[in-house]
C-alpha cells in the first residue's frame, strides 16, 4: 500500500516536470506542485526535479531553501508559528521562540524527533492586536509569556 | 542601428540602443568600479559598486541600466562616492578581513577598491555575521567567510562549464554560495577545472595549497624529488613577478625549479611528445581496425571527470593515454629510475600545472603502477609563483638555463598542448606523416587555432579522410558531443579542453580579473607566446624528438607496445551525477 501510494505520487511528480518543462519559471512551478504532492521537497524529490526540467540540482535546491513555503523535512502534526512581526517583536516574541525551541528541544525550522512538532518562525500573522503571538496549526494563542508555553505543548501532546 | 546619446560627467556620448550607462561610459572613456560584473556572463547589479547619480530618486547601477536619450549621468559625485563607499563598509561588515594571511593579498578586487574608495574603518558596521564553514575536501577550497556573493563563480559554473554545482541557497542574511543541500563541492559533480578561482574577486575560492608537502619533500634527503611543468605554465608565470602577460619564461622557470632545490628539472613537453606519439598512432589503429570513432582526447581530467558525469556513453570514445604528465610521472618512476639506478619507492614527482584538476588526476587510483602514484604532488602556477617569492629568488632577474637531460626535450608540438587546437595540430603532425609517408611542409594547422568555441575542419591524408573538432570548455563540449550524440555531426578526432582557451586559461594560472580581461586577453596574449615558442624550436614534431625516439628503442619498442599500455594508458569510470 505505502509503495504503491509512493508511487502514484511519483508519477503526479512526472506529470508536472512533463508540463513544465522548457517554460519559465518552471523550477518553482514544480516545487509548488511537487510540496502539494508531497508535503515536503526532499533530496530524492528534487533530484527527480533537476533532472527531469534538465536544470542544475543546486537551481532546485536555491528556490527550495530561498521561499519558506518549501519545507525539506517532512513537517510535523503540529505546526507552530511564532510570529516575529514588529509588534510581536517588540514585545518580546524572540523569547517565546527560544522557550519553544528549548522546551521541544528543537531547532527553529526544524521537527521534533517523534514527528510531532515543526518549529517555525513566521512574519506577521495579523494579529498584532495579541502580540505575541504563536498559531499551532489553526490555533491562535496570544499576549503570551514565556511560562504560558510548557502548558500550551502539554496540551498536544496528550492530542 | 539606432544611437542613444547621452551625457556622463558632462561628456557626450552616442551608443547603440540597448547598451548599459556602463558601456556608454566605457566607450566615453569613463571608469566606473564594478565588482559583481563580467561583461555576457554576470550583469546582475548585485553589488552596487557601480552606482551612478541619474537624477532620479535613488542611485542606480550602471551595469544594468539602460541608457536613454538625453539622459545625464554623474559618476563621480560626494553621494556617489559615499554610496560605494558604505557598500564596501557593509560588505566588510560580513567577511573575514585575515587579508595579511590571504593568498589573494594584493590582487584581491575588494581590497583594492576598499583602498581606492578609502574605508578606513573596516568595522564600521561590525555585527553578526553569517555562519560559515570551509570546504576542502576536493582541491577546490571554498571560504564562504571571505564571500561577497558576487555570483561570478556561479555563472562561469553554470553558464560558461554547464556544470552547474554551486548556486545561492538560503535567503537574506543567510545567503550563501554553496552546493545544493550543503553538500561538499567532493560529492557533486564538480570537475575541479577552477575557473570558478579565476573568477573569484577574493580569496572565497582557492586551491589546495600543496606546497609545503613540496618543501617537506626537498628537505628529505631520503627522496629524489623531480619536478616537471606543463606546458602552459611558461606562458603565465612571469605575470606573478611583474613580467609582462605574453611572455614566455621558460629559461627562467627552469633556474627557479633548480634554485627550489629540485634534484631534477624534467619537462611535461617531452610527455607531450610521448602522449602524440601513443595518441597518433591509437588513432591510425581505430580508424584502420574499425576502433570506436570519434576519437576523443584525453589530456584534460576537468574535461575528463564532466565526461564520467555527465556523458558516460562517450567513455568508449575517450583516448586510453593518460595524461601528459602523468606518461612522464610513470616514465620518472620506470625508465629513468631504472638508468639512474634509483628505487622508485624514493622518488617524489612534483607537477607543476596550469590547472586544479590535476590535484584530482593525480589522486586517482588507476593512475600509477607497483601501488605507487604515478605524479606524488601537483602544485599550480600560482603556487610555484608563491614558492619563488618565499624562498626570496628574484624571478625577473633570473638567467635563463635548460631542463635536464633524458626527459626534459621537447619539440614544437608539444609546447602547443597548452593551448586549445594544440594537441589536434600536434597530433596531425604526426599522423601526417605517418600515413602519408610524406614530410609535411606546412606546420600550422590554421583551422583549429583560435577563440572560437568549436573549431572543425577536414583533411584527406592518402585517401583517408580525417573529420576534426576542436572544443575548449566544457560548456562547448557539451554542445558537441550533443550534435555527435544525435547524429547531426560526425568526426574521426575530436580534441577537448575543459578550460575556455585551453590550458593557458587554466584554474591554477596567475588570476586576471574580469576588468583587466575586457582590456588585454589572456587566452590570446598567452597563446600568442606558446606559438612564438613552437615557431622558434628546431624540431616541431613529436615523432622527430631524439630523446623520444630513445626512449622507444630503449624501452618501449614502439607506441602502444604491451609495456606502453602497462604505463602509459588508464581507463575511466562512470560518475553519477546526482549523489
Amino acid at each position: 500500500m505505502f509503495m504503491a501510494e509512493k508511487r502514484d505520487k511519483y508519477l503526479q511528480l512526472d506529470e508536472v516536470i512533463q508540463q513544465n518543462k522548457g517554460k519559465r519559471g518552471a523550477v518553482m512551478m514544480t516545487l509548488q506542485a511537487a510540496q502539494n504532492i508531497f508535503e515536503h521537497v526532499p533530496r530524492d524529490v528534487q533530484v527527480r526535479i533537476a533532472e527531469g526540467l534538465e536544470v542544475p540540482l543546486s537551481e532546485v535546491y536555491g528556490v527550495a531553501t530561498f521561499y519558506s513555503q518549501f519545507s525539506l523535512e517532512p513537517r510535523g502534526k503540529y505546526v507552530i508559528g511564532v510570529c516575529l512581526g514588529t509588534a510581536c517583536y517588540v514585545k518580546g516574541s524572540k523569547n517565546i521562540l527560544e522557550r519553544l525551541a528549548k522546551e521541544l528541544d528543537v531547532k527553529v525550522g526544524s521537527t521534533t524527533k517523534d514527528g510531532r512538532f515543526t518549529l517555525r518562525d513566521t512574519r506577521c500573522l495579523g494579529a498584532c492586536g495579541l502580540a505575541p503571538v504563536i498559531m499551532i496549526n489553526d490555533d491562535v494563542y496570544g499576549r503570551l509569556v514565556p511560562d504560558d508555553i510548557p502548558a500550551i505543548i502539554e496540551k498536544y501532546r496528550a492530542m | 542601428m539606432s544611437m542613444i546619446t547621452l551625457t556622463i560627467d558632462g561628456v557626450q556620448v552616442s551608443v547603440p540602443a540597448g547598451s548599459t550607462v556602463l558601456e556608454a561610459a566605457k566607450a566615453a572613456g569613463i571608469h566606473i568600479p564594478t565588482l559583481c560584473y563580467m561583461k555576457g556572463l554576470n550583469e546582475i547589479g548585485a553589488c552596487r559598486l557601480c552606482v551612478v547619480d541619474t537624477g532620479a530618486r535613488a542611485l542606480q547601477a550602471a551595469c544594468v541600466l539602460p541608457v536613454s536619450e538625453g539622459m545625464n549621468v554623474k559618476t563621480n559625485t560626494p553621494a556617489v562616492r559615499n554610496a560605494r563607499k558604505m557598500n564596501l563598509e557593509l560588505l566588510l561588515s560580513n567577511h573575514d578581513k585575515k587579508c595579511l594571511s590571504c593568498v589573494r593579498s594584493t590582487n584581491c578586487e575588494l581590497q583594492k577598491l576598499c583602498n581606492e574608495y578609502g574605508v578606513e574603518d573596516e568595522n564600521r558596521y561590525a555585527g553578526s555575521m553569517t555562519e560559515t564553514h570551509i570546504d576542502d575536501k576536493s582541491p577546490i577550497v571554498r571560504n564562504n567567510a571571505k564571500c561577497v556573493l558576487c555570483r561570478r563563480c556561479v555563472a562561469v559554473c553554470s553558464k560558461v562549464q554547464h556544470v552547474g554545482v554551486i548556486g545561492p541557497i538560503k535567503r537574506g542574511f543567510n545567503t550563501q554560495i554553496a552546493c545544493a543541500w550543503g553538500d561538499p563541492l567532493a560529492d557533486t559533480a564538480c570537475i575541479n577545472c577552477g575557473q570558478c578561482i579565476a573568477v573569484c574577486p577574493t580569496g572565497a575560492l582557492t586551491e589546495r595549497d600543496d606546497t609545503d608537502k613540496v618543501y617537506a619533500a626537498i628537505a628529505d634527503p631520503t627522496k629524489h624529488v623531480v619536478v616537471q611543468p606543463a606546458p602552459a605554465v611558461r606562458a603565465a608565470l612571469g605575470e606573478e613577478f611583474g613580467i609582462p602577460m605574453g611572455t614566455s619564461v621558460t629559461g627562467k622557470m627552469a633556474c627557479a625549479l633548480r634554485r627550489l632545490g629540485f634534484d631534477k628539472v624534467f619537462d611535461t613537453d617531452f610527455a607531450a611528445d610521448l602522449t602524440i606519439m601513443e595518441e597518433a598512432n591509437e588513432l591510425i589503429d581505430r580508424v584502420k581496425n574499425g576502433g570506436v570513432l570519434p576519437m576523443i582526447t584525453s589530456c584534460s581530467p576537468g574535461w575528463i571527470k564532466f565526461c564520467e558525469h555527465q556523458y558516460p556513453d562517450f567513455l568508449p570514445n575517450l583516448s586510453s593515454c593518460k595524461s601528459p604528465h602523468e606518461m612522464e610521472g610513470a616514465v620518472i618512476k620506470s625508465y629513468y629510475a631504472e638508468k639512474a639506478g634509483i628505487d622508485p619507492k624514493d622518488i617524489v614527482v612534483v607537477s607543476v600545472m596550469p590547472c586544479t584538476a590535476k590535484k584530482f588526476e593525480a589522486a586517482r587510483p588507476e593512475l600509477g603502477h607497483d601501488g605507487m602514484a604515478d605524479v606524488d604532488i601537483v602544485i599550480t602556477t600560482r603556487e610555484l609563483a608563491r614558492m619563488i617569492k618565499k624562498s626570496g629568488i628574484d624571478f625577473a632577474s633570473l638567467p635563463e638555463e635548460d631542463f635536464d637531460e633524458m626527459l626534459g626535450d621537447s619539440t614544437g608540438a608539444a609546447v602547443i598542448f597548452g593551448v586549445t587546437g594544440g594537441v589536434m595540430e600536434a597530433a596531425l603532425r604526426t599522423a601526417y606523416e605517418a600515413i602519408t609517408g610524406k614530410k609535411l611542409e606546412k606546420l600550422e594547422f590554421m583551422d583549429v587555432r583560435g577563440l572560437e568555441g568549436v573549431k572543425e575542419a577536414s583533411y584527406n591524408l592518402n585517401g583517408l579522410d580525417l573529420k576534426v573538432a576542436v572544443a575548449h570548455s566544457t560548456g562547448a563540449a557539451a554542445k558537441l558531443l550533443d550534435a555527435v550524440r544525435s547524429g547531426e555531426k560526425s568526426y574521426t578526432f575530436i580534441e577537448i579542453m575543459g578550460c575556455p582557451g585551453g590550458c593557458v586559461n587554466g584554474g591554477g594560472q596567475p588570476i586576471v580579473s574580469p576588468a583587466e580581461r575586457e582590456k588585454h586577453d589572456p587566452r590570446v596574449l598567452r597563446a600568442q607566446a606558446i606559438y612564438a615558442e613552437d615557431a622558434a624550436k628546431s624540431v616541431r614534431k613529436s615523432h622527430e624528438n631524439p630523446s623520444i625516439m630513445k626512449l622507444y628503442d630503449e624501452y618501449f619498442e614502439k607506441p602502444n607496445s604491451h609495456k606502453a599500455h602497462e604505463l602509459l594508458h588508464t581507463h575511466y569510470t562512470a560518475r553519477p551525477k546526482y549523489k
